[in-house]
Parts: structure tokens; sequence; C-alpha cells
């Protein structure tokens, strides 16, 4: 297995980079593709070479959830665990796997051929269940696409041999308004900007009143004045394409279907700051977008949108690099993103300075998620008033829904803002809805009695995910399901929420196992205010959001589980005697511990 | 009978160091026992825990005993309070929660250096060990917490005191931070 592979390779792999820390983590990257995990020997040489600490090293190592110290199968497949997934059957099919290959969940073979284990949401959530194998994305999961997968495992058949259907993900768009139905004609939006100078582009911009569609809703066009306004050796431009928020998939579609668009943005945004680099920070569940992202660069160069001189331009020189995620939510959030771009672990830095001040090497930084890049070039293309000429007055323009869940057409959809849940709902045929998660694990719980509320960041804000429940779905397992999101995406830093995201799942647990009593309903509305108020960055800031939400909007599905009397144990107390018992041989009545609460 | 407020203490999987801070108030112990008197603690050397108004817990609950004791003092105490590190987190006994107790004993009775004649203790007077050690809150309702290793003599007499009178319980900054 590993040996085999020539040590050369990995000379090779080291000497193709400069000595140049900031390439820590992509380095690491393919070094785990290359031998299915991060030798030693790799470690030690990256030390030297980078001039980095062994520490630092494997604290990034430990940090990305796709890099490991211990060698994976030969197949690693992981199986997306969101709500959505789940509802879908994901778990069955684990179980199943597990069995037909013979391989525990969460573990390798004894021969090396296969691990498998669970990940978070891999953004195929209107094509699940789905998997990453060895990082490429396999959507429809059925009991017959398990069998076929077992045999191309059993039979060891390359994975780039595998029948492509297996890896086929469908754009599924739904509804279209003014953004995907205007066509987009390649550097018009570059050449208005170069016509008519920054300043313009801003003031359109500024008049479009377009906004963060990452979630946080932020002006662009004061992001980008600011960013132009600070003085600084270099300017950059980053697109934030980490969409791990559970459930959102809407820049998986931009990156498969209009990548053109979103290079557009980006080179529109460096004309503006004056920037010469830009970065695509591109989730490691894309890695399939890669090769064709790295195509349409390729094009753009040859068609002088990208490279020196742009368009002619005397001075005006940008190209864009991409790099790869390695599983880690946090890494959405812009701070953290640059620090995971610098090649470190992904923990969110103090804000301010802003990155627009001090963002990549501690340059002035833009930082836009996909979709604002993209609607950016469009706006440059068609005008403010076109844009304006759909939402409301706070949020102009419209929005790329991810619509998973039940209901008869998940898929993408483009509403503009003001649209009433209700209508959403209407659109995407979801029948007998209990409640929608709106803007992921982090975003919030809405029941039937507020389908009248509006998408829009004055109402209901979202970066893109709308996940729907039906009347007969437990709430409470959806609920679950994102606590433990949080608790294993939490990058550990601040101790609110690296401690509370594990305390909100105990304490959930003890009530999804009908050991709680009210006293534990107050815990843990009181320990999510706790983390609201006093976590580092909008991770734990909201991680509570899914627990308080549903203690606000749907207290039943809580009560129903709970014990009447006034306290119980957090844990069996007979049962925490068995191991003593076992060792001692003793099963008198003093080895023994009644149960239940005071 | 009088009316003054009884009070019940206990040492779990501790060391005795929040009694000793207890003792440590000094003389004001003279003033505080004008309005209170002890009912089961390790300074009274009662047994039973009778009807009390406030019970003092120090420790985590490692064994058996800790946990009757413990509810023993939930179902006769109206006010319980977790006092010190060890009750509010484990604490140092918690550090066995790394090994499972398998290896604890084995290493203490059966493989560690200078034992005679080894063997894990089995007898039925002796209290099972918990797979774990536990904070008291996880085995019944706490209703005050006095962090510090131990808390100071200052901040458990500053607790009693405000109980006492009636007033909202607050501390003074480094009564109950340690940064």
């Amino acid at each position: 297995m590993v040996e085999d592979k020539p040590k050369q390779t990995l000379q090779n792999m080291l000497n193709d980079r400069e000595s140049d820390p900031t390439h820590l983590l992509q380095t690491l990257i393919e070094v785990q593709q290359a031998f299915r995990y991060i030798p030693h020997d790799a470690i030690d040489r990256l030390a030297e070479s980078l001039g980095l600490g062994r520490a630092f090293i494997l604290g990034v190592i430990e940090f990305y959830s796709f890099l490991h110290l211990e060698p994976r199968g030969e197949y690693d497949i992981l199986l997306s665990d969101n709500a959505t997934d789940q509802m879908q059957g994901s778990r069955l099919l684990a179980e199943l796997l597990s069995r037909r290959l013979a391989v525990p969940i969460g573990g390798t073979r004894g021969d090396y051929r296969v691990s498998l284990g669970y990940t978070s949401c891999t953004g195929m959530g209107d094509q699940g269940p789905a998997a990453l194998v060895n990082g490429r994305a396999v959507t429809r999961l059925s009991s017959e696409r398990i069998d076929r997968m077992v045999s191309l495992i059993e039979q060891a058949l390359p994975l780039d041999q595998w029948p492509s259907e297996l890896f086929a993900v469908t754009a599924g768009v739904k509804r279209r308004d003014i953004i995907l139905n205007s066509d987009y004609s390649a550097g018009a939006a570059i050449r208005h900007a170069l016509e008519h100078g920054p300043e313009a582009l801003l003031d359109l911009l500024e008049q479009s009143g377009l906004r963060g569609c990452g979630g946080a809703g932020f002006s662009t066009g004061k992001k980008w004045r600011f960013c132009a306004g600070a003085e600084a050796a270099e300017h950059y431009v980053v697109c934030n394409a980490d969409e791990g928020e559970p459930g959102t998939f809407k820049d998986r579609y931009l990156l498969q279907a209009h990548a053109d668009r979103l290079f557009e943005g980006m080179t529109l945004c460096a004309a503006v700051i004056g920037a010469r680099r830009g970065f695509l920070y591109l989730r490691g569940e894309y890695r399939y977008l890669l090769e064709p992202l790295h195509k349409t660069l390729q094009q753009r160069r040859e068609h002088n949108l990208l490279g020196r001189s742009i368009l002619g331009r005397q001075g005006f020189d940008f190209d864009i690099e991409i790099h790869l995620g390695a599983g880690a939510y946090i890494c959405g959030e812009e701070s953290a993103l640059i620090e995971s771009l610098e090649g470190k672990r992904g923990i969110p830095r103090n804000r301010p300075p802003f990155p627009v001040i001090q963002g990549y090497r501690g340059m002035p930084t833009v930082v836009n998620n996909v979709e604002t890049l993209a609607n950016a070039a469009m706006i440059a293309q068609q005008g403010a008033a076109w844009f304006r000429s759909v939402g409301t007055a706070q949020s102009p323009g419209t929005k790329l829904l991810s619509i998973s869940g039940d209901c008869e057409r998940p898929g993408i959809y483009e509403f503009p803002f003001g649209t009433p849940i209700g209508e959403i709902l209407a659109a995407c045929q979801a029948h007998h809805t209990q409640a929608v998660q709106i803007g992921g694990a982090a975003g919030r719980l809405i029941p039937a009695t507020e389908f009248g509320r509006t998408l829009a960041f004055e109402d209901l804000a979202t970066g893109g995910s709308f996940m729907v429940f039906n009347q007969g779905r437990e709430l409470l397992k959806a609920i679950d399901n994102f606590s433990r999101f949080f608790s294993h995406e939490s990058c550990g830093f601040c101790t609110p929420c690296r401690v509370g995201t594990s305390m909100l799942v105990r304490q959930l647990g003890k009530v999804m196992v009908g050991h709680a009593t009210t006293k534990d309903l107050d815990e843990l509305a009181t320990l999510g205010t706790l983390m609201r108020q006093t976590s580092h960055c909008g991770l734990g800031q909201t991680a509570a959001n899914p627990i308080l939400d549903g203690l606000e909007k749907f207290p039943g599905i809580f009560q129903a589980r709970l014990r009447s009397t006034s306290f119980e144990p957090a844990f069996d107390l007979d049962a925490s005697l068995q191991e003593a018992r076992a060792l001692t041989g003793r099963n008198d009545p003093g080895a023994h511990l009644e149960g239940g609460g005071v | 009978m009088t009316n003054k407020v009884r009070i019940a203490s206990a040492s779990l999987a501790g060391c005795f160091g929040c009694h000793m801070s207890l003792l440590d108030i000094d003389e004001r112990l003279i003033d505080l026992v004008a309005q209170i008197e002890f009912d089961r603690t390790p300074l009274t050397d009662i047994k039973q825990i009778g009807s009390c108004d406030v019970g003092l817990i120090e420790g985590g609950v490692c064994n058996a005993e800790n946990v009757e004791v413990l509810k023993a003092f939930r179902r006769h105490c109206n006010i319980l309070v977790a006092v010190g590190a060890c009750a509010i987190n484990g604490g140092v006994p918690a550090m066995r929660n790394q090994y499972s107790l398998a290896e604890c004993l084995e290493e203490a009775y059966l493989s560690g250096s200078g034992i005679d004649n080894p063997q894990i203790p089995s007898d039925p007077e002796l209290p099972l060990l918990l797979n774990q050690v536990h904070p008291v809150h996880e085995v019944v309702w706490i209703d005050y917490f006095l962090p510090g290793c131990p808390p100071s003599a200052d901040t458990i007499f500053t607790f009693l005191d405000e109980l006492l009178s009636g007033r909202p319980i607050q501390f003074a900054y480094r009564q109950i931070h340690y940064d």
C-alpha cells in the first residue's frame, strides 16, 4: 500500500512548492490525495522546507476533517450526514454499506481497501442521499447503487473508471428570475468598469443595493469601497465558495453552470479595488468542480479576460488561483477562510480590523460569496434599475434558494426578495409542511403559523438553505442533527462554543432518551443564551438557534418526552457500576443503585 | 428546637480542602454559629442527615456511596450547593476518566509497583466505583455553584452571610474569578 509509492513522488510534490508557509494546507491536501494520509516523513520535510514547527503542522492536520495521520482505505467513503440525507434514508444505507463491505462505520477495513464514515452536509441536498468517494461526490444513493459501488470496490476498479452516472450532479434549476433569465456576455462587465472607471462602478453597485448573498447581507458596494480606499501595497479579492451551511447547494450550481459570471465578478472587483491576485476558496466537497473551473479560467486567460493587461488595459493585471478546503465548516466565516488561505487552522480572527482593511497577508481584502460576485457582474452589465426592478426596498433583487427535504420538487429556485414563505412552499410542491429551517443549521426554524413571513434581510435572511419538514417528521431529530453538526464543527478556540456545543448535545440527548425534566429545558435555554452572548464568532453565537427556536416555536416536541419528576440524573446510575461489578464479581444489593432522580 | 438555620455538609470525591476553607472563616465562625447549627457534617460526626435548610457538597461523585449520600442530601436539604471545583467539574479525581475503570484498578491493585498479594478488593463493605467520576449536578439538581479550588473562606462566608440575610447573593469579582 503506502510504501509502494515512490519516495520520489513526495519529494516532487514538495519541490513544486516554493518555501512559502501559506502553501502548507494545499500541499497537505495533495499529500493526502496521493498517500491517503500524511506520512510522518512528509511532516518532517514540510517542517524543514517551510520553516514551521512540527506541532504547528500537526495542529493543521488535526483541524481539517479530510486530513489524516492514519492511512485511509483505497476507497474512502464518507456519507453526507445532514438532516435531509437522514430523511432520505442515509443512515440505513450506511449500515448496508458497512455490512456488505465488512467495514465498521467510522473505521477502515483490515486490508485497507475501504474506509467508511460520515461527514457534514456535502451540498447535494436536492439529489441525496449523497456520499464522497475519495473526495468525489456520488449522488442519489440507493440500495441498488450501493450494490454497484460494493462490486466496483471489491473488483478494485480505479475510481476514474467507475460509470460516470454515479457521479452525475444535475443542475436542477426549478425557477428562474431576472438573474438566471438574463444572458451573460463575457467581458461586458469588465469593459463597463474600464470605460467608466471604478468610481462609477461603485456608485452603480451602491445604487443597485446589492447585499452579500452569503447570509449576512452587508452592502457589496460599501465593502468594495472600503477596500478600495484602504492604502496598501497589495489588495486581494477572495471568492467564498466554502458552501458549508447544511442544506445549501446554490453555489454548487453557480460554480458548475455560471463560473464565468463569477470570475467576471471577481475581475470586476479587482479592477475596482486594484487587486492583482484573487482566490477562489472551494470547499473540498466540491473537488469534482476543480477541473472544469481550471478550464474556465484558462479560457478566460486565452480571451484576455485574465492575466496581463486585461482587455488591452495597460497595468490591469489580474489572475485567480483556486484553493481547496478540507472539510471545515468554520472556514466559511470570512476571517477563518483567510486564515485557511494562508495555510493555517481556520480559526476566526478578531474583528475589527475587518478583512477589507486587513485580510489576506494583512492586506485589504474583499471576501464575497459566489452569488454576490456573479450578481455584481450581471449588475455591471444590466444596470442598477434592472436589479432593483424586483425585490424590496431594503433587499433588492433576487435570492437563489437551495430547497431540499419534504417537497416534490427540490432544487435551485430563484425568487425575488419579499416572496412569502408560503408561496415558496407552493412552488416546490411541499404538502402538510410542519416547519421550514431557513438559513441552514445556523438559521431559523419557522412554524406553519409564520409562513406569511417573507424572504428578505429585513425579515428572514438566508444564505440560501431552505429545508422543508412535513408533519410526519420528528423535528427533534433534525434539531439533534444540527446540534451535533455544530459540536463537530466548532473550531475549539473559545470556551463558550467548544464546551457549550458539546453540552447542548448531551443535554438534548437527555431529552431525546426521555430522561429530562423541565429543569433540563431551562438549562438548555440558559446555556443557549449564554453561548449566543459570549461566543467568539457566528458559529458559537448561532449554534443554539435550532434548540432555542425549537423551545420557543415547538415546545410540545420537547415536553412530550419529559419525566414528571423534578430532576433526573444525566446518566444511568446502575449501569455505571457494571464495570466495577464485573471486576469484583459482586452482585450483592450494595452493588446496585436505584435509578431515577430525587 | 431552635429557629437556627440548619446546615449539613459532606465531602464526596474531594480532598476536604473545601471544608478546610470553610473553617478558615476564622473568628467570623463565632458570629455564624449564633445563626446556624450543624446537622450531618464531618465536623459533628452525625451519620444520618436530618431535615436541613442548606447542604454543602464538596467533591464529585465517584462511587455508589457518593450517589446515596448525594441523593439523601437532596431529599433533606431545601438548598443544595456544589462547593468547589471537584463538585462542579469532577476536578482532580475525574482525571481517571481518561482511563477505563479496569485500567485504574489493575494499575492500583495488580500491576503497580510494591504490591503484595495482588487482588482487586471486592468486600461488600466497600462501595463500588462508578465507571467515571461525575460532577454532582449530573446526579441531582443543584441550586448554587461556588467555584474555586477551594473557594476562599471569604467566598464561603459571603455566600452564607447573604443567604442567611435573605439578600440576593452577590460576590466581589475576585471572590469567584481566578484569572
